[in-house]
């Protein structure tokens, strides 16, 4: 009876990791197609897939340890490794552009960067 | 720091000897054993207590995690809104810190803050150029970046 009940609590948590992974892995892709330039895609390519990718690791992890009894660390360093190179892959791609001439969007308030070329 | 860590690791090794079963759970024990011998030592070691620093790279990490979800939720309403009216742009950041691990985390961290994407870093790594998604209720996030971030950070790396 007891243990039906944990595993019932795991199940739930599996299901909220893995659903609230998804969710934020869609939200991202929809934010790559409806935002207007390079800049502002990459906002959305980081950060909500990150946590959607950590999200749905995490739920497989829990998935394997209940189920099979197998504790995948191959999962976690995946976590791990995601969330290392996401941003410094934003951070190059957003420089390359800047580099490479692309413009920021008309309603554009503030470029402080522009500065130090025009020295 | 180091000197204490191998100390450590000898203490637990040692407990593995003595109680003559060698296996990562008696090690675990021994380390946590060393712990306690070394936290009831630490007035006699000049250099401060090394758990603390783990305890604030632990706080650094939390930090990590909490800001990358409410990043995830800001970007998700962004997301969702029916029109598109933020004004983006880049700003310039003062940094304090200097060394290239610093900065390198900083740059990191502030990728994964709520609108904030860290751009490039000027040559001589005083300057850290952001693009915010909406400049005008950026504000916050800048004394955020520096109360936080960059306190959390040099209290970890000094």
């Amino acid at each position: 009876m007891n243990g039906t009940i944990i595993n019932l609590l795991i199940d739930i948590l599996i299901i909220f990791f893995l659903l609230s992974g998804t969710f934020f892995v869609f939200s991202g892709a929809l934010g790559v197609v409806r935002f207007k330039n390079v800049y502002l895609r990459l906002h959305a390519a980081t950060k909500s897939s990150t946590l959607g990718v950590a999200g749905l690791m995490l739920g497989a992890f829990l998935f394997m340890l209940n189920e099979h009894g197998i504790v995948s660390g191959k999962l976690l360093l995946g976590i791990l490794f995601v969330l290392i190179t996401a941003p410094v892959s934003a951070h190059m791609i957003g420089r390359a552009a800047y580099k490479s001439g692309i413009p920021l969007s008309e309603e554009a308030v503030q470029d402080d960067y522009k500065e130090t070329f025009e020295e | 720091m180091p000197f204490q860590i191998v100390l450590n690791i000898i203490i637990a090794v040692m407990w593995m000897f003595l109680s003559e079963t060698y296996n990562f759970s008696t090690f675990a024990v021994g380390y946590i054993l060393g712990i306690f011998l070394l936290f009831i030592m630490r007035r006699f070691v000049k250099r401060p207590f090394y758990l603390n620093r783990v305890w604030k790279v632990s706080l650094l990490i939390l930090l990590f995690i909490r800001e990358l979800i409410m990043s995830s939720i800001d970007i998700v309403e962004f997301v969702y809104k029916k029109e598109l009216d933020n004004r983006p742009g880049i700003f310039a950041l003062p940094l304090e810190v200097k060394s290239d691990w610093e900065v390198t985390l900083l740059a990191n961290l502030i990728s994964l803050t709520p609108g904030t994407l860290s751009l490039a870093v000027s040559d001589n790594h005083d300057v850290l150029y952001i693009h915010a998604m909406d400049i005008p209720d950026i504000e916050s996030s800048i004394s955020d970046i520096k109360d936080t971030f960059e306190k959390a950070i040099m209290e970890v790396t000094r």
